[in-house]
Formats: structure tokens, C-alpha cells, sequence
């Protein structure tokens, strides 16, 4: 396998120390990227469009769930008419359930923007799926919180790649009819005494593990887990017995949001990780759901809007950049997927006023302490340089084996 | 006029010609789009994928074939995965059988011509939509749950049983009107015969009957076997945290961006169907598909 000597050429001290001595994985090629600082790996040399033209007509969104509304889920919830009466950009939507299944229908080429969460924007960077974007071409990105801009998992040496969406954590939710007293801990869907046996969902991706690792890094400081994406041996295998631990209590795994949303509101599943946006469905149609951000803290993502390579509609993809990230857009996703805007003018246009203090909007603070997704790699993460940490193959590969 | 005519005379005079011209198309589309995806499926098995971008690097080497072979929880996935197919192929070979002999012997020929229509109706609907309603019966507090109940019983709940009730339901079809071609074919004087020589209806059963429709439910196994062991919708919707060999497929392409190993997975249905086919080849039954 490749070694990445332009890694340690590149990069400041502190890659240095992390990158020394350290092999890219034995079934990954990718070279390391450490995504708390620069960047391991040479992204493809693109170059950002530097002029917009005239609008194609035509947009290929490729989503998550919640992003792109164009009222056929709920005739209220409609944003994407309103982009495609202002630019004449028709726009089919394509929505996905998981970061690993947006990589692989970027890899097919037939999309022209993407949400990228960070376990995937890196990935589309480094494979050359998505291209630089020129940030002057949008005129509503210099509204956009600065402490989410030039980030490890929108930039690549300065260089940005997206505009910032919005972020949020993985909540847990449960059935408020049948969970009580509420939980405030993640002990509820991990512990092995949980009353609630056999009803308990989990998300269906092995980024799951990381859920995991969080909860051992509350619950058994000795493992010594700084960075729930950067697990040695040990930790990681203390994460995955945990989670196998788990199997037998779990009622189904989901990574169909509706799913999640159909078992929490037939009683099949009556609490487990979620996304706000499931727990506001349900509560929408009538179920006796809610959320709570559990005391260990959460994993969770912060997503941006990336433009693919090939695209052939660029025009209406800048179009579409600029319109998402605008007050009045961002906003409605905002409050309609329950995260947190991009845009600090969003705030003021939200329907319910305290929106952006409950998602803790502006709170840098705050954001930090989410984990927010990331492609674990074999460099660790969290800057360690005598162990190498597993990389998300081995994910992978662990997570069958937790499903067994 | 006479171009046309006198091609159709040369045509006419080359026999070998105007065979070749008549199979060329069907046999370019077995031979390229069915064989050569099959042989690129299994050339990708043995290249490997790059883990952080989800490249397919093109070196040769076993690895894929290692893991597969070492690591337990294929194996485990495998076993249920055939477990499953079996089962299915049983439950719909028992139900089947009574289904059909009523349709090949007992009904009126416009009640055959109904039930007939009957049998194949559930197929013009969607897949989804079956197994979705399944979902939905099988829920907590569904339709099963409710029928169950009162009798002290409850509904499985999403799982293995779940997986093998729907899939049996879904494929139901398939196993019965291959039953109910051969029962069709079986002569009646056959059973009248069995009966005027002393033979109780079991034992004609046994020893006429079914020898004699064997290969026809064998085909039908086929179909019901290589549906189930190639199926990952139905154990995602009902099946609850189990998964089957389509899943791995489906999560190594979907979720690990790893193509190779999907291919490499993707062989052992092919070679556990290779190994079925071959063995029913030596029942007859592939004369009576």
C-alpha cells in the first residue's frame, strides 16, 4: 500500500506528530486525513467555477431527508418551488439515509449538489467526486456563522468545497406514554437491565459505533476514548462488544427515517437515536413523542452543500447554494429538519422565535461539544501517534459482524 | 420488391445462415448482458476497494475470498440465508400442493380458470407493497396481534419467523403453478388405476402421485429457493435486526462503498444455485420448467 509522504511535506507540526510512523490501512489506500486540522490526503487539482452563466433549467438535488422539501411529503412544506419559480431551474430530489449511501450515488454521477455530512465530504473531496466552490458566487455565504467556515470537513487547505447548512445532534426519542420517568442517558438504549428490552431502535450505519465509543467514554473513563472516531484496539473492540450487547435488545435497526417513524408511533420500537426531524414527524401525525439531548452529549453532523465535478447544471447548482443558505430558506429547513442554521439572519425568520436559542444557533461553544461525524482514518484523530486507530473499513467490516 | 425477395431466397437456400441471423440478438444479449455482467462480477471479486474514497483499486488477490472464508459471521449469515430458503421452500411447497392438486383435479374447468387467475393476481402488485402490509399486520399492535390475541397467542414480531412467513407468502406463486402444470399432466386414469389395484388414497399418493410430480416441485423450488436466497427488501422491512447474504451485498455497495467485496459475496449465491441446479438436474425436473 501507498505511504502519503506528501502529508507530512504539507502539513504543520501537529499532523506531523500525528502522522509519523503511521501506515494507511491495510485495505485502505486513502491515506490518512485528520480531519482536527489540515487534511492527510491531495484532493484532485479542480478548479471552482469562476463565473455563473445562464440557468440550465435543470437541477439534480441529492439530499437527506428533510433537506430539499418540495411539498409532496407535507403540501406546507415547500421550499423547493419557490427556488425553481425564481431561477427556472426544474429540480428533481433524490433523498439517501446514510453519509455511505450519498458517496456511493455521487460515485454514479447523475447529481449536481449534494448535503454532505462530514463522514462523507471528505470521502467526496479526496475521490474528486465534488469540486472547490467560489464562495463569492454565493452572496448569501457572508451571512453564515463564522465558526462554520473553513472547517476540516468543508476545506481543504483554505480551500472551501461547500457552504455550511446547518448542524445538529443524533437526539434520543422515545414514546412519552411509554417511557417514563424520560431518559436523560444514553444507559437507557445501551444498559443490559434496560426495561425496555426488545423495543429499542438504533441507526443502521456502522458510523453507530461511534454512539457507542461516546457512551464508554462517559461511562468507563480507564478506556481512555478522547475522540469517539479515533478508537484503538481496545476501545474499539469495547465499543463493538457493546453494541453486540445490544443486538439482543434491539427491536430493528433503521436507516429509513419513516421507518423509525412508523415503529415509534406503532409502538414497536419505543425509544433509540434519532433525528429531530423523525421525532417532529411523528409528534405531527399524532404519536406521543419526544426527544432529549442525553447527559454523555451526542454525536451529530454538520452538513454541507457540495457542488459534483461532472455536474453539467453548475448555474442552477450555485443557484441552489446561494438559495438554501438564504435567510428564508435556511431557515425553513431549519425548523422543519429541528438543527441549527447556517445563516445568523435565518434566526429572525423562524415561526417559532426561540428556535435558534433551543438549537443553541450562534453557540460555538456548544457546537463544539457535539461529535460531529467524521470518516474515522488510521491516523487517530484525536492527534495520538503511538497507536494506529481503526479505520472505517474496519467499521465496516465490525459492524456485520455486530448485526452477525 | 425483388431485393426483398431475392434475400428471403438466399436466405432460404442457407439454412444455417438464416439461423444464425434469427439467434445472433438473443444470443448477444445472453452472451453480453447476462454472462459478461456474471463474469465481471466475478472479476471484480478479486480487486479490492480503497476504504476512505470507495475506489475500486484493480490488484489481483485472494483477501476477499480470506475474509469470507475466515471470518465466522459470513458463514453464520450464509447457513441462515440457505436456513431460510429451505424453510420457505417447504411451508410453500406444502401449502402449495393441496392448492393446486384442487385446481388440477377436483375443480370445474371454470373454477380452475378462476382460482388460475386467482394465483397469479397477488403478482400484479408490488413487492413493496406486500411487504410493507406485512409489516403492518405483523406490527405490535396489528392485525395478527389482534387475531392472535385471544387466543394466547401473539404476533412473532419482526424477525427470522417474520422474514420466512412473508417471503413464503410472496412467492407462494411460484411454487404452485409449476405443482399444478405437472398434476395437469398426470393422467387420471393413473390414480383410477392405483385405487381399482387396492391402493388407499395415501398410498397412491405416495407411490404414484408424487413420484410422478416430483420434478414438478422441484422447478418450483427454484423458483421459491434462488427468490429467497437472492431477497434483502423483505428481511429489511420485516426482518427486524437479522440480515441475509443480500444485505451484506447491499451494505458493501450501499453503506461500505466496497465493490469488490460485494462481488465477492454476490458469488456464494451463485455457486450455492450452480450446486442446487445441479442436483435437481438429476431429478428431470428441468424438462418440466
Amino acid at each position: 500500500m501507498k505511504k502519503y509522504p506528501i502529508a507530512l511535506a504539507l502539513f504543520g507540526a501537529l499532523v506531523l506528530a500525528a502522522a509519523c510512523g503511521t501506515e494507511s490501512g491495510d485495505s485502505g489506500g486513502g491515506g490518512g486525513s485528520d480531519s482536527t486540522g489540515a487534511q492527510g490526503f491531495q484532493p484532485p487539482d479542480l478548479e471552482a467555477l469562476d463565473k455563473l452563466g445562464e440557468p440550465e433549467g435543470e437541477l439534480s438535488v441529492l439530499a437527506w431527508p428533510g433537506y430539499a422539501e418540495d411539498g409532496s411529503n407535507d403540501p406546507k412544506i415547500d421550499w423547493v418551488s419557490a427556488f425553481e419559480k425564481e431561477t427556472a431551474c426544474q429540480v428533481s430530489v433524490k433523498t439517501f439515509g446514510t453519509s455511505d449511501e450519498s458517496v456511493s450515488l455521487m460515485k454514479t454521477g447523475g447529481y449536481d449538489v449534494v448535503s454532505a455530512s462530514g463522514d462523507a465530504s471528505l470521502r467526496l473531496i479526496a475521490s474528486g467526486d465534488v469540486e472547490p466552490v467560489n464562495t463569492d458566487l454565493v452572496p448569501n455565504y457572508a451571512d453564515v456563522f463564522d465558526f462554520l467556515k473553513d472547517k476540516s470537513w468543508n476545506s481543504v487547505d483554505g480551500v472551501s468545497y461547500g457552504v455550511p447548512h446547518g448542524w445538529g445532534a443524533n437526539v434520543l426519542a422515545y414514546r412519552t406514554d411509554l417511557v417514563s420517568p424520560a431518559p436523560t442517558s444514553w444507559s437507557a438504549v445501551f444498559d443490559t437491565n434496560s426495561e425496555h428490552k426488545g423495543k429499542i431502535t438504533a441507526y443502521d450505519s456502522p458510523i453507530y459505533i461511534a454512539d457507542a465509543a461516546l457512551y464508554l467514554m462517559k461511562t468507563q473513563p480507564d478506556l481512555g476514548i478522547k475522540n469517539p472516531y479515533a478508537l484503538d484496539d481496545k476501545q474499539f473492540q469495547a465499543a463493538v462488544d457493546l453494541l453486540k450487547q445490544q443486538k439482543p435488545m434491539i427491536s430493528e435497526y433503521w436507516s429509513d427515517y419513516l421507518k423509525e417513524d412508523q415503529a415509534l408511533k406503532n409502538g414497536d420500537a419505543v425509544l433509540g437515536t434519532a433525528w429531530q426531524v423523525t421525532v417532529n414527524l411523528a409528534k405531527s401525525e399524532g404519536a406521543k413523542v419526544d426527544s432529549v439531548l442525553p447527559s454523555e452529549g451526542a454525536t451529530g453532523w454538520s452538513d454541507t452543500w457540495m457542488v459534483a465535478t461532472k455536474s453539467e447544471h453548475k448555474t442552477c447548482a450555485y443557484k441552489w447554494l446561494d438559495y438554501i443558505v438564504s435567510p428564508e430558506a435556511n431557515a425553513q429547513v431549519a425548523e422543519y429538519f429541528g438543527e441549527s442554521p447556517a445563516n445568523e439572519k435565518a434566526c429572525d425568520l423562524t415561526t417559532d422565535k426561540a428556535h435558534c436559542d433551543t438549537y443553541h444557533a450562534g453557540d460555538a461553544d456548544y457546537a463544539s461539544k457535539i461529535w460531529y461525524w467524521t470518516t474515522p482514518i488510521a491516523q487517530c484523530l484525536d492527534g495520538r501517534s503511538d497507536v494506529k486507530c481503526k479505520d472505517y473499513g474496519e467499521w465496516t467490516r465490525a459492524w456485520t459482524e455486530i448485526k452477525g | 420488391m425483388t431485393a426483398g425477395r431475392s434475400t428471403s431466397a438466399f436466405l432460404n437456400r442457407t439454412p444455417r445462415l438464416r439461423l444464425g441471423l434469427l439467434l445472433s440478438a438473443p444470443m448477444l444479449w445472453l452472451g453480453l448482458a447476462y454472462l459478461g455482467a456474471l463474469a465481471a462480477l466475478f472479476i471484480t471479486a478479486f480487486w479490492h476497494a480503497d476504504s476512505f474514497t470507495g475506489k475500486v483499486i484493480t490488484d489481483w488477490s485472494l483477501d476477499n475470498f480470506e475474509t469470507l472464508v475466515t471470518d465466522s459471521v459470513y458463514r453464520t449469515i450464509t447457513f441462515r440465508t440457505i436456513a431460510i430458503a429451505a424453510g420457505v421452500t417447504v411451508i410453500d411447497a406444502i401449502i402449495a400442493f393441496p392448492m393446486a392438486f384442487y385446481m388440477a383435479k377436483i375443480a370445474s374447468p371454470r373454477a380452475r380458470r378462476i382460482l388460475v387467475i386467482a394465483v397469479l393476481t397477488p403478482l400484479w402488485a408490488s413487492y413493496l407493497v406486500k411487504a410493507y402490509s406485512w409489516r403492518t399486520m405483523l406490527s405490535g399492535n396489528g392485525v395478527l396481534h389482534w387475531m392472535l390475541d385471544p387466543i394466547g397467542l401473539d404476533t412473532p414480531g419482526y424477525g427470522l419467523t417474520a422474514t420466512v412467513i412473508t417471503l413464503s407468502y410472496l412467492w407462494l406463486p411460484f411454487m404452485i403453478l409449476p405443482i399444478y402444470a405437472g398434476l395437469e399432466r398426470l393422467p387420471d386414469s393413473l390414480v383410477d388405476a392405483s385405487g381399482d389395484l387396492g391402493a388407499r388414497p395415501a398410498r397412491t399418493f405416495r407411490s404414484v402421485v408424487l413420484p410422478l410430480t416430483f420434478p414438478a416441485i422441484v422447478a418450483g423450488s427454484i423458483f421459491t429457493f434462488s427468490l429467497t436466497l437472492g431477497d434483502y427488501i423483505t428481511v429489511k422491512i420485516v426482518g427486524g435486526t437479522s440480515q441475509m447474504l443480500g444485505n451484506v451485498v447491499y451494505d458493501n455497495i450501499g453503506a461500505a462503498n466496497n465493490l469488490p467485496f460485494a462481488a465477492t459475496v454476490a458469488t456464494v449465491p451463485v455457486v450455492i444455485m450452480l450446486l442446487y441446479l445441479a442436483a435437481v438436474r438429476r431429478t428431470g425436473a428441468l424438462e418440466n420448467l
